[in-house]
């Protein structure tokens, strides 16, 4: 798929209404530009129980090939949810330099 | 073409916009635009009309199912007054940013407090920067002709904005009128079947109602305000076909024996046929005076106005809406700014008049004609007043 722009340049080029023609475009739209913090997972506490993939509210959580989490830095927008419900305290937030 | 025939205008309305085959209509009752939707209402029922008419529970739910039948692909129409059109102002510029070609009639009304279901302009009017096309009929006639003009315009390509079309509530919604009505044939000539840009279905997904980021915004508003302001070359195509067709002229700015006027009155809506009369007296004592009726009031015709204005020593603007300790009421506020840079510009001054259903006869235009010729001479007396209050 060609890779579009990430907005249009001129007003000209904007669509009627905003309109989006190409499905899943907001994909390429990387949100985790956004964050101030990253979680950085320690998996010596890790438990697999997946509660971090459970309440993130980007969905951008997925498990490894081993069972252990991480995030989507792409999409991550950094709220720090998972490190707060993490029981074991395993996932920290720590400050993007 | 068919004879003369009256009715009330409301029902004329409703009767126009049955005969523009819309596809949906939202509405919920609010004095006094009620017997429209329930006119349509009654017009579907009795199958004349193949649309789906949905009872909606609010006016915010009408715009709502407008915009999402709109963005289907469907040809929508609603209607509404005062609280009702600020119950729906949170889709109201959502319609716009989304290039659907709603139609709404207002039937306008004072909004509250104190509750009042008489005519005045303040509805319309905090709806102004909405981005919507918004024009002004001063009689049945006008109602009957600029329905079907709107979704014609509305639905242009090059245009793809909802219009608000705005007539008096009581004024015009409940007086019997002789007009003359289109037939079927004739509307459907002049108004194609509506081909939307785009249309939400499974066989060509687009999304609608996007999110747009700081870094377009300004490009997106840009684009917003760039499309209203062009739609008054489509709007004065339309009104060109519409003279050619059915013999009624249109113009964004009309002129009433404005020749050689040293005073003109600036009226909106209903009230410029009053002051039609007026004028006619007034001219018959020798006073040179003229009337200039506003009809487009979004995209405003700078132009038209410029020109209109041109020999006259004091424009009388007619408002009837007041912008609360600002700088007079937004028709006159708008006229002044759009003057400000002509080299010989008349004094330009706001009579708020009108409100809330008070009567405006002849003899305010008479007193009003009066003050004009006086402030000629002596100069402007305040920002504005509002007209005929008792104890000022």
């Amino acid at each position: 798929m060609e890779k579009a722009k990430k907005w249009p340049e001129d007003w000209q080029e904007i669509t009627p209404g905003c309109m989006v023609s190409r499905p899943g475009s907001a994909r390429e739209y990387h949100t985790g530009s956004w964050r101030a913090q990253r979680p950085v997972y320690d998996n010596s506490k890790c438990i697999k129980c997946g509660i971090c993939y459970i309440f993130c509210p980007e969905g951008c959580i997925s498990q490894d090939a081993d069972g252990y989490f991480v995030a989507d830095l792409n999409y991550c927008k950094g709220c720090g949810i998972c490190a707060h419900e993490c029981w074991t305290g395993a996932i920290t937030m720590v400050e993007e330099g | 073409m068919s004879e003369r025939v009256g009715m009330e205008i409301a029902l004329a309305a409703a009767e126009t916009v049955a005969l523009c085959r819309p596809d949906v209509v939202a509405a919920y009752p609010i004095t006094p635009n009620t017997h429209i939707p329930e006119h349509l209402s009654d017009i579907v029922a009795d199958g004349r009309l193949d649309a789906d008419f949905i009872c909606v529970e609010s006016e915010h739910s009408a715009l709502s199912a407008c915009c999402g039948a709109s963005g289907a692909g469907a040809r929508a129409f609603t209607a509404t007054s005062s609280q009702g059109l600020l119950y729906m102002a949170e889709v109201v510029p959502i319609v716009s940013a989304m290039r659907l070609p709603v139609v709404m009639i207002i039937g306008n009304r004072a909004l509250s407090g104190p509750i009042n279901i008489w005519n005045d302009h303040s509805d319309i009017m905090s709806q102004r920067d909405a981005g919507w096309i918004s024009m002004f009929a001063a009689n049945g006639q006008e109602v009957v002709d600029m329905t079907v003009q709107s979704f014609k315009i509305a639905e242009h390509r090059d245009v793809m904005l909802p219009v608000n079309l705005n007539l008096d509530g009581f004024q015009l919604t409940h007086v019997v009128e002789p007009m003359m009505f289109l037939n079927q044939e004739e509307v459907d000539a002049f108004l194609p079947e509506y081909k939307p840009y785009a249309a939400l279905h499974p066989d060509n997904i687009v999304s609608m109602g996007t999110l747009a980021l700081p870094e377009i915004f300004n490009e997106v508003m840009k684009a917003k305000d760039e499309v209203l302001k062009g739609s008054k070359k489509v709007i004065l195509e339309v009104w060109k076909e519409w003279e050619e067709k059915f013999g009624r002229s249109y113009k964004p700015v009309e002129s009433y024996r404005t020749e050689d006027a040293e005073v003109l009155f600036l009226a909106i809506g209903s009230m410029a046929e009053t002051a039609e009369v007026a004028v006619d007296e007034l001219r018959d004592k020798g006073m040179r005076i003229g009337l200039l009726k506003l009809r487009l009031w979004r995209p405003f015709p700078f132009e038209e106005i410029r020109n209109a204005v041109k020999g006259a020593k004091v424009v009388a603007v007619l408002d009837r809406a007041v912008s609360f300790g600002g700088p007079g009421g937004p028709v006159f506020s708008e006229v002044r700014s759009a003057l400000y840079d002509e080299k010989d510009r008349p004094m330009v001054i706001n009579e708020i008049i009108g409100l809330g259903g008070r009567d405006v006869p002849v003899g305010d235009f008479v007193k009003i004609a009066e003050k004009a010729t006086r402030v000629a001479k002596t100069g402007p007396e305040e920002e504005y007043e509002i007209f005929g209050v008792r104890g000022s």
